[in-house]
């Protein structure tokens, strides 16, 4: 099961967030080869990869870079670091564990698809993510890896960090260039699809998350084919999760793309270390606070791409949220859609009034004050801002937050609607067992 | 194009014929039915173009769709199968499948607005909007009928003043974007906001920071609820009591607008979207100056000099009421007097430029046909020479803001002179990559927009028009006072790469000679590719010139040397020789030789750039007949009769604009009391002369100004009113009438004026609000003039050692007066600028009237 990690390689080294130490343990190595090839060639590494985006969409890294329309200048790229998904936190560990890697990698992509510009986002309230990731970039700015000519090179490129104010929305890619711009964080409309044609100050731009940043050095280090050999046919490469809820070793775990199952990696001695206190298992969000939820049988379902979309749900942000059987589903379920309407922009109106009327009927239900028309209520409302309830959604929005409130709510009612309605039905409130139903 | 759409929808549907041409547009089905559009029309458009209405809160023609309320999901294929999509967003493409009724569409349409209903508070019976608004409309066609909302809904305090004329309910908004939207993108004064997220997202200002923008009135007009009200408006009227008329707003704009009124009362004016002239947009002044119409002070009966019990008395120091009949007879007898005793020269008439086209020229015929004087001036020396004005070769709006031009402007701030010509020139600069090159004092509104904007002292604008021209002569090697080379030379090739230039030409102070505008007129009249729109700020001004309002002038840009014949041969007899201009007449009439002084709405006490000479020539006119809706400074002081004129409102007739677009007055309300349309004065005093004009409507003076003016030879009364959007001037040009003027070269200007760097060139502009009669009798408004300043840079400033608020003297060589300073960096160096017609400062007495410039000191007090 053990595999050579990529992007979690120097977690164990409390000292790589420093260039000397990041250096001295290969680092930087992977932009001096590529500065050895063309900038064709540094590309052709990458499609070769079939690198999978990291940020949730999973859409491959080296076709969209060849998204950029030709002799269209200046051009940009945007590293997504605006994690703010709930138990998602892999990317503030690659921040702070190891910023140089991602800042090479950044100047990687720049070279391949010949950006003027990085601009490197960070989660506003990543406070040490963004000191470890400032003081890297002055230390390699300093080293020469970073601005003009580098590595003596006739390459240059500058890395600009700008720290978030905050909203999780921002994490939509639009929402950030938006941001980035210095506007309200709200997405823009589609078309155009992607901003690699019309992105930040409405020229072309790639926007790649950070892990997905991070694999770029290895990549080019090592060649796209070492890469596409690891993992199954559609998820090459590794993948790093983040598991948290009720394991014993919550954490993030860079495991083999598409080979490991969730069995491994939530109940597995090397990964999460199973269940808590011996409980059972009652449920787990495979990918991000979005994601529809996963039960006991899924647990053997790979961590690969396209098996978990065919089953219902996604990989989304890498984020592994296990529930024991002792959550109270509902409550749960109202924890992440107040999370959602929380975060809305208050764009589009289903989202904005839809999200908070779903969040107040869960809350009303949880107070004791819950009406049996309320349980169809929830799946209309939800219906309103993601027609039909299917997977992958529909939206009557611009983005997939709105939607995104609607999975748990789709989720736990199917799986747990009796426990809506003994909160409804029941005086004495308590938790039903799993398999009591 | 499908064999069912051809038989089923046979008479909406050209049907494709074989020609040459290929049909235009490409096919899309709408419903079913295939029908064609324009590629890239909005699909919202396309489909109502087709009769498929599709609801919408946030989309509005006039700015860039955001797809925010998504009320206007419909299913549409582009190929891809059948998806919800907002149609405000998408544009038609060929063979483009869109199902506006099916389950889906309506099923996501209920849906929103639901949503939308479920924290606005349905206070329909209290609100301002009931009866009108978008949102209770689209209620009684989508959504259910009843709310599932349990809850308690969204609460913030009732109405926020969010400026000085408008309310905010944030209760009520649905956060559609419009007035944000249009804060930004059209009228550039983001200063309403949304603020906070999700649930809890509302539209605010900052704080402290109020909406003051000229154009805030606009929001309301355009907010689908009732969370915008405006404040003249508020509890005033339910919409159903209303009803309406389209006319088109009295400002040199000529925008277009809607009355509306109740039981005689005019209550709101609404903007109508005119593709020509002002999209829909007004300017808050003219928006709320309605109220002046209805104000309390009107005029309602003629007035006479007379004694404080109320009996006519010529040398009483009071205005008592008369009747018409009385006051007219005393009009007749000076006239006839002064015919008697000094000839018909020692009669004039200032003013003219409220009235419309039909009054205009029922007053010039009377002037210049019956009384037979040529002192006749519509402007009070704060404009532009008449017959320069009418040489100008014209362009429209539309053609000055289309892609790819040039404008030169040479006027003052539109942003504070021309609101809406602001907002059309500010979206073509933005929006449509027009080049502004600014050639002013100081920085305008439009100085952001501005590709250049060089900064030019008062005095130099002809040599440095002359310049960039190229004219003979002049060249590039050399500053022009503030003008650099560097600056000299990009300007010439910016006015030398322009394919079409468009000069917006005006005065930019009062204080300088309008010789020195002409100069630079004159400069660019001579490119070829050159053309003129006035930027002249009066009412219908540009109607009045073109009635012949102006010395030497008669009615359709044309003179008295040029069409002096066919006048006379119309009118009976027409003046011998050229008159005076108000500065003309004012020195005339201080020294004796003016008996009888028409103020046809113009108030020179205030508005004439020498008020001592201003009071003189009252004083020594034997009689001053002032007409006017209002009592202003010179009727008070010196009117020996006041005749009550309708107001805009309150009369039928046309207006001009800077285009010399004609558009169609109309009346709504009647006029209070007895005050009478100007026309009908004029064609009444004609009657009483002896010299009927033979004339007893308004049609029938438009018919008569068709038939003889030299411009207007189709736009006859009916051609008026059938043209909503104006008619330009000139339609035809008739080779039996006289020929118009053609633009001549007026010489090589004079030498730039000489600056002594410890004086400052002092500029007296114009400011939207300020104390002119209209806007001080506006309730909503009147408050919004700022206390009048002296305006300079911050590096001005610390040169004087002074801050805003100090006590300075201002000194010419003519006067000093006394006033604050305010600190202003869109203030030139070198320059001291102070607004006209504010409170607590008058400058006028510094300006020496024929002097190219003025100059003045400033000292601390």
């Amino acid at each position: 099961m053990a595999v050579e990690k990529i992007v979690t390689r120097r977690f164990d080294n409390l000292k790589a967030h420093e260039l000397d130490e990041y250096v001295a343990t290969g680092g930087y190595e992977g932009l001096r080869r590529a500065l050895s090839m063309s900038p064709s060639e540094v590309h052709d590494e990458v499609r070769t990869a079939s690198l999978l985006g990291r940020g949730g969409a999973g859409f491959p890294a080296g076709v969209k870079w060849g998204f950029c329309p030709p002799n269209v200048w200046p051009r940009y790229l945007v590293v997504n670091g605006d994690e703010s998904e709930p138990g998602t936190y892999k990317d503030r560990q690659l921040l702070e564990r190891d910023p140089h890697q991602v800042i090479e990698g950044c100047l990687i992509t720049c070279y391949a698809v010949g950006l003027t510009q990085c601009f490197l986002y960070v989660r506003g309230e990543m406070a040490h993510a963004q000191e470890r990731i400032a003081k890297a970039l002055n230390e390699a700015y300093a080293a020469g890896y970073v601005g003009k000519n580098i590595l003596g090179s006739d390459f240059s490129v500058d890395v600009v960090l700008h720290w978030g104010a905050g909203a999780y929305i921002v994490g939509e890619e639009t929402a950030l260039i938006e941001s980035l711009e210095g506007n309200r964080g709200m997405p823009r409309l589609k078309p155009p699809f992607f901003p690699a044609a019309v992105g930040l100050y409405g020229q072309p731009t790639i926007v790649n998350n950070v892990e997905t940043m991070a694999n770029i050095p290895w990549i080019v280090e090592r060649g796209g084919d070492a890469f596409a050999a690891m993992g199954a046919e559609n998820s090459k490469g590794t993948r790093v999760f983040a598991v948290s809820g009720h394991v014993n070793n919550p954490g993030v775990y860079e495991v083999e793309f598409g080979t490991t199952t969730f069995r491994d990696i939530i109940m597995g001695d090397e990964y999460a270390g199973g269940m808590r206190d011996g409980k059972a298992l009652k449920g787990f969000v495979p990918g991000g606070a979005s994601a529809p939820w996963f039960f006991e049988e899924h647990l053997d379902l790979p961590l690969e791409k396209v098996a978990v979309d065919q089953a219902g749900s996604m990989l989304g942000s890498g984020a592994i949220v296990v529930m024991d059987e002792d959550t109270d589903m509902v409550k749960a379920c109202h924890n992440l859609v107040r999370f959602f309407a929380r975060e809305s922009c208050g764009k589009c109106t289903p989202c904005r009034e839809g999200t908070t009327w779903l969040e107040r009927i869960l809350s009303r239900i949880i107070a004791g004050q819950g009406r049996p028309s309320d349980l169809s209520l929830l799946m209309e409302v939800s219906e309103n801002i993601s027609p039909g309830i299917a997977w992958p959604p529909r939206q009557t929005t611009i983005c997939p937050l709105g939607p995104s409130a609607v999975s748990p709510i789709a989720s736990a009612l199917e799986r747990f609607r009796n426990e809506f309605e003994d909160y409804i039905t029941l005086s004495d409130r308590r938790v039903i067992p799993v398999g009591a139903a | 194009m499908s064999i069912d759409a051809t038989e089923s929808d046979a008479e909406g549907v050209e049907v494709a014929e074989p020609e040459p041409e290929p049909e235009p547009g490409v096919p899309f089905t709408v419903n079913g039915v295939e029908y064609r559009a324009e590629p890239g029309r909005n699909l919202i458009d396309a489909c109502e173009d087709v009769g498929a209405y599709i609801p919408r809160f946030c989309y509005h023609p006039r700015m860039k769709p955001v797809g925010m309320c998504r009320m206007c999901l419909v299913e549409v294929d582009t190929g891809r199968g059948m998806g919800l999509q907002p149609s405000c967003m998408l544009t038609v493409s060929e063979g483009m499948v869109v199902d506006t009724e099916s389950e889906v569409t309506k099923k996501a349409q209920d849906g929103v607005l639901e949503l939308l209903l479920i924290n606005h508070p349905l206070d329909c019976p209290v609100c301002d909007k009931g009866g009108e608004c978008p949102l209770q409309d689209q209620t009684m066609s989508y959504g259910p009928g009843e709310s599932r909302f349990v809850e308690e809904k969204r609460h913030y305090e009732k109405p926020i003043p969010i400026s000085d004329t408008v309310y905010l309910d944030r209760e009520r908004c649905i956060l559609c974007d419009r007035c944000t939207r249009f804060a930004k993108e059209v009228a550039g004064d983001p200063l309403i906001h949304f603020m906070d997220r999700g649930n809890q997202t509302q539209v605010n200002t900052f704080p402290d920071d109020p909406f003051s923008s000229y154009f805030s009135g606009n929001t309301v007009q355009i907010c689908p609820v009732g969370a915008l009200t405006a404040k003249p408006y508020r509890f005033k009227a339910r919409p159903w009591d209303l009803n309406e008329i389209e006319t088109t707003y009295p400002n040199p704009m000529g925008d277009r607008v809607t009355i509306q009124s109740s039981r005689n009362e005019v209550l709101r004016y609404l903007g109508v979207d005119s593709d020509a002239v002002n999209w829909s947009w007004l300017a808050d002044r003219d928006r709320f100056s309605f109220e002046a119409t209805m104000h309390d002070e009107r005029l309602t009966t003629p007035l006479v000099r007379g004694d404080g019990l109320g009996n006519a008395s010529a040398d009483g120091d009071e205005l008592v009421a008369t009747s018409w009949s009385a006051a007219l007879a005393r009009v007749v007898e000076a006239l006839e007097d002064a015919n008697n005793n000094a000839g018909p020269s020692s009669v004039a008439v200032i003013g003219g430029a409220r009235l419309t086209n039909e009054a205009q020229y029922a007053w010039a015929r009377l002037a210049k046909g019956v009384i037979g004087t040529d002192n006749v001036d519509a402007q009070l020396a704060d404009g532009l020479p008449g017959d320069v004005v009418a040489s100008l070769p014209r362009t429209t709006i539309a053609d000055a803001c289309a892609p790819g031009g040039t404008v030169v402007l040479l006027s003052g701030d539109p942003k504070e002179e021309l609101g809406t010509l602001y907002l059309r020139l500010r979206h073509a600069c933005v929006e449509d990559g027009v080049k502004l090159i600014e050639l002013t004092p100081n920085e305008t509104g439009l100085t952001r927009y501005a590709s250049q904007s060089i900064r030019v002292r008062p005095g130099d604008i002809g040599a440095v028009a002359a310049a960039i021209t190229g004219a003979e002569g002049a060249n590039l090697d050399k500053a022009i006072g503030a003008v650099t080379v560097k600056e000299l030379e990009a300007l010439a090739a910016a006015v030398s790469g322009s394919d079409r230039i468009t000069v917006i030409a005006g005065r930019t102070s009062m204080a300088d000679h309008a010789a020195l505008t002409v100069e630079a007129i004159n400069a660019f009249a001579a490119l070829d590719n050159t053309a003129f729109l006035p930027g002249l700020r009066r009412g219908n001004i540009n109607g009045a010139i073109d009635m012949g309002l102006s010395p030497e002038l008669l009615p359709g840009r044309t003179s008295l040397g040029a069409a002096g014949a066919w006048y006379r041969e119309h009118w009976g007899q027409v003046p011998g020789q050229a008159g005076l201009d108000t500065t003309g007449i004012l020195g005339a009439a201080a020294t004796g030789r003016i008996a009888v002084l028409f103020l046809l709405g113009a108030d020179p006490l205030t508005d004439f750039p020498d008020p001592e000479l201003a009071r003189q020539a009252l004083d020594r006119a034997d009689v001053v007949i002032a007409i006017d809706p209002f009592i202003n400074a010179s009727a008070a002081a010196a009117a020996d009769v006041v005749l009550p004129a309708a107001a805009f409102g309150e009369v039928d007739g046309s207006h001009t604009n800077l285009e010399g677009r004609i558009s169609p007055i109309r009346q709504k309300v009647t006029p209070p009391g007895t005050a009478r349309p100007d026309w009908m004065i004029a064609a009444e005093l004609a009657m009483r002369l002896g010299k009927d004009m033979g004339f007893v409507s308004v049609e029938e003076i438009a018919d008569e100004i068709a038939a003889v003016s030299p411009l207007h030879a189709e736009a006859d009364a009916a051609a008026i009113d059938a043209a909503p959007d104006g008619l330009v001037m000139p339609l035809t040009e008739d080779p039996s009438r006289p020929t118009r003027f053609a633009w001549s070269d007026l010489g090589a200007p004079d030498e730039p004026a000489s600056y002594d760097s410890y004086s400052y060139r002092l500029v007296v502009d114009r400011t939207m609000y300020d104390m002119g009669t209209q806007t001080a009798h506006c309730q909503s408004i009147d408050q919004l003039a700022a206390d009048g300043v002296v305006r300079i840079n911050s590096h001005e400033a610390s040169r004087l050692g002074i801050g805003g608020g100090a006590r300075v003297r201002l000194s010419s060589k003519r006067a000093s007066v006394e006033c604050n300073v305010s600190v202003d960096d869109r203030i030139a160096r070198g320059t001291a600028a102070v607004a006209h017609n504010h409170p607590g400062l008058d400058v006028r007495s510094l300006i020496e009237m024929g002097d190219p410039v003025t100059d003045v000191r400033i000292e601390t007090v």
